[in-house]
């Protein structure tokens, strides 16, 4: 990295403003944002959101319509052919040649990025994502899991600075979401630096940072402590006898959200003091027990969701 | 879902009239679909309002005016009576007057005209001396559809045209002959004119589809996004595409050209490296035309759709199944700007007429220029992005 400045080394992805619409819908608004290098960055927000349009922004393949940017030094609008030399994409669908097989389709990213032995590329690659044995299989005919994790070789193969994922783990078991996980952190601990969209408050809990998006509005930012500290939300955990609890405290001053949780309720506001006047009544009653707790990250994210439901639409 | 209402509660489906209710939800939704899907809407009106309109106007099986040469060897008023008369019959139209064997020859082989009539030298005084003397008329038989006809008329010629000039006798008396040849397919074998010309037909229906569907299906399957996001250039993606299957149309190529040699009799008299070298030409050019195609439509129906678009005009207009000669100008002009038409040209040309290069520059430079225009409407076509 020649080119790149020495006080934006240490800072992979650095953007202002970017707006980005289709048809007269704005999908992205004004985003600014910056993920150092070596993080991984969790990137939050419900579905159409502007996630994967911000991510495709980031690596060259949508244009933003306002808003500048680098992406490991480089210009997002003039040097979209250095940044796709040096970033790898795991888009949201799978997107390698299900026609092709294992061995195939790294072989074909391995050339297309001109490392010098593609087959030896390929089969050091095939090794190390344990899919020996299995590399004359089509790419088509691999289950959830094996999928995405070949999709995840097949963007790390040309040995990229930046990882950006799009939903990498949607649909994929337990164990499988487990593994690849452990596999970012290594590729994190290497050097890389990873952008990760998810919709599991788990896997944003894994990250070094999470960055909440909505509407195409960059909500909250920082360590998952720090995007808990800065809700301002008080929650509280009733159990006991809760059927028909949860519609009546609905709508109650105070209360903004009531989530089930097993044989929990959480019941969550912005304004302490009336959440507290409006439960007081059902907290002199014996048949629930209430016990103040701390918002969980799905609070806060659900909470911002309507919040900015409100603010936006 | 709240609590169904009792009308809202789906039927049971043995009720008397599903099956219309059923049908008819079905049709609704593909209607709807249908609305939705504007360029299948413009092909439902394009596609006959297109063939009604070039059958009607451009396509004559009985075609006349064809660009005819005269080699006037000597200027005499028989002789232009003569030529006024073939006029006349509407079928021949002198657009050539040429001084040379070699140069008579010529255009007959590279097909600039059809006919040629040549008037010896002395006719005038030979025909006043009562010697008989014969004119030559040489037709491109080629296409028997398009000389046929005009050959035919040739028969009834001299009593009308000599009405002024000379007494014609009856039949047996005639003052001159007209020595008609059909040269490069004396037999009028429709057979040898239909097999090279669907050499050309076949290449383009599987060339066109080969690539139209090809940057179209990147995109339906998903694939075009992982591959837009890896760094390469459009005009290697096109190369990368359009090259493997040259080699697909080649094969074709040579299997047709054979099974028309061995099956059909049909012969190779030019040389079968041009033949070969050519075809590639024409090969690449349906190729780049086909990918040009995929890079303008949204989808694989679309892509099918349009190179039906293509491929109709290209029957119809280019000389395979209709004589070019016999069509109006502006259905000239179109099909010079399909490939077909040209390559149908080279294709009898070298086959039946042993052509050569130097018969052929016109039509192998028209190939090349279209090749290179679609190549270059598809890099820029191409989107780079998913904007």
């Amino acid at each position: 990295m020649n080119s790149a400045s020495p006080s934006a080394s240490d800072i992979a992805i650095d953007v202002e403003g970017l707006t980005k619409s289709f048809g007269g819908r704005t999908v992205v608004q004004n985003l600014s944002m910056q993920v150092k290098r070596g993080s991984i960055y969790g990137f939050l927000g419900p579905n159409g959101s502007g996630k994967t349009t911000t991510i495709r922004m980031l690596c060259g393949l949508l244009t933003p319509d306002s808003g500048t940017g680098t992406c490991l030094g480089y210009d997002i609008r003039r040097d979209a052919d250095k940044i796709k030399l040096r970033v790898g994409y795991m888009t949201q669908r799978f997107s390698l040649y299900q026609d092709l097989s294992v061995r195939e389709n790294l072989e074909f990213v391995a050339r297309l990025y001109g490392i010098p032995n593609p087959r030896e590329a390929a089969r050091d690659m095939v090794n190390r994502l344990g899919l020996s044995g299995r590399e004359e299989q089509l790419a088509g005919e691999l289950s959830g899991g094996w999928k995405q994790r070949l999709a995840l070789g097949a963007c790390t193969l040309p040995s990229p600075q930046l990882l950006l994922l799009d939903e990498p783990t949607a649909g994929v078991d337990p164990k499988a979401r487990r593994d690849f996980w452990n596999e970012i952190h290594a590729l994190a601990a290497e050097g890389l630096t990873v952008l990760v969209s998810t919709h599991y408050m788990d896997e944003a809990e894994r990250c070094h940072e999470i960055a909440y998006i909505a509407y195409g509005n960059l909500l909250a930012h920082g360590t998952v402590e720090e995007v808990i500290a800065n809700s301002s939300l008080s929650t509280w955990n009733v159990t006991g006898d809760l059927n028909g609890l949860a519609a009546e405290l609905t709508g109650k001053p105070g209360i903004d959200m009531v989530a089930p949780f097993g044989t929990s309720l959480h019941v969550s506001g912005r304004d302490r003091a009336a959440l507290e006047a409006s439960i007081a009544p059902y907290r002199a009653q014996a048949r629930w027990h209430w016990q103040q707790s701390e918002p969980s990250l799905e609070d806060v994210f659900i909470d911002l969701m309507s919040r900015s439901r409100d603010n936006f639409q | 879902m709240s609590a169904a209402a009792s009308s809202g509660r789906p039927r049971e489906a043995r009720d008397i009239f599903g099956f219309w209710r059923r049908s008819y939800a079905m049709l609704l939704k593909e209607f709807i679909q249908l609305r939705r899907d504007r360029v299948s809407f413009a092909m439902i009106v394009m596609i006959p309002v297109m063939q009604l309109l070039l059958f009607g106007y451009a396509i004559n099986t009985t075609p006349r005016h064809l660009p005819s040469a005269v080699l006037l060897q000597e200027d005499s008023d028989l002789g232009r009576s003569i030529l006024k008369a073939m006029e006349n019959t509407s079928y021949f139209r002198f657009t050539r007057e040429v001084h040379s064997v070699e140069e008579f020859d010529y255009l007959l082989q590279s097909g600039k005209v059809l006919f040629g009539v040549e008037i010896p030298r002395g006719f005038e005084r030979a025909v006043r001396r009562g010697d008989k003397p014969a004119l030559l008329v040489a037709a491109d038989a080629t296409d028997p559809v398009a000389a046929g006809s005009a050959l035919g008329a040739l028969g009834t010629l001299v009593q009308t045209a000599l009405a002024h000039d000379l007494h014609a006798g009856d039949p047996p008396n005639m003052p001159f002959e007209i020595r008609t040849h059909a040269r490069y397919n004396p037999a009028a074998s429709s057979r040898l004119n239909i097999v090279p010309g669907l050499v050309g037909t076949i290449l383009t229906m599987t060339m066109l589809i080969f690539t139209a569907l090809s940057v179209t299906r990147e995109i339906e399957r998903g694939t075009m996004e992982s591959l837009l996001s890896m760094p390469i250039k459009p005009v290697e993606v096109m190369f990368g595409k359009i090259v493997p299957y040259v080699l697909v149309g080649f094969i074709q190529a040579t299997l047709i050209i054979g099974i028309g040699v061995l099956l059909f009799g049909v012969p190779i008299l030019g040389s079968v490296l041009m033949l070969a070298a050519l075809s590639t030409l024409f090969i690449t050019t349906n190729l780049s035309i086909g990918y040009t195609f995929s890079t303008i439509v949204q989808n694989q129906l679309q892509a099918m759709q349009l190179s039906m678009m293509f491929f109709l005009p290209s029957i119809l207009l280019s000389g395979f199944m209709f004589p070019f000669a016999g069509m109006p100008v502006w259905a000239q002009y179109l099909g010079e700007g399909l490939p077909l038409t040209h390559y149908i040209r080279i294709v009898r040309a070298i086959m039946l007429k042993g052509a050569t290069i130097s018969n052929l520059q016109y039509d192998t430079i028209a190939l090349i220029a279209l090749m290179l225009l679609a190549m270059t409407i598809a890099v820029t076509r191409f989107r780079r992005t998913l904007d």
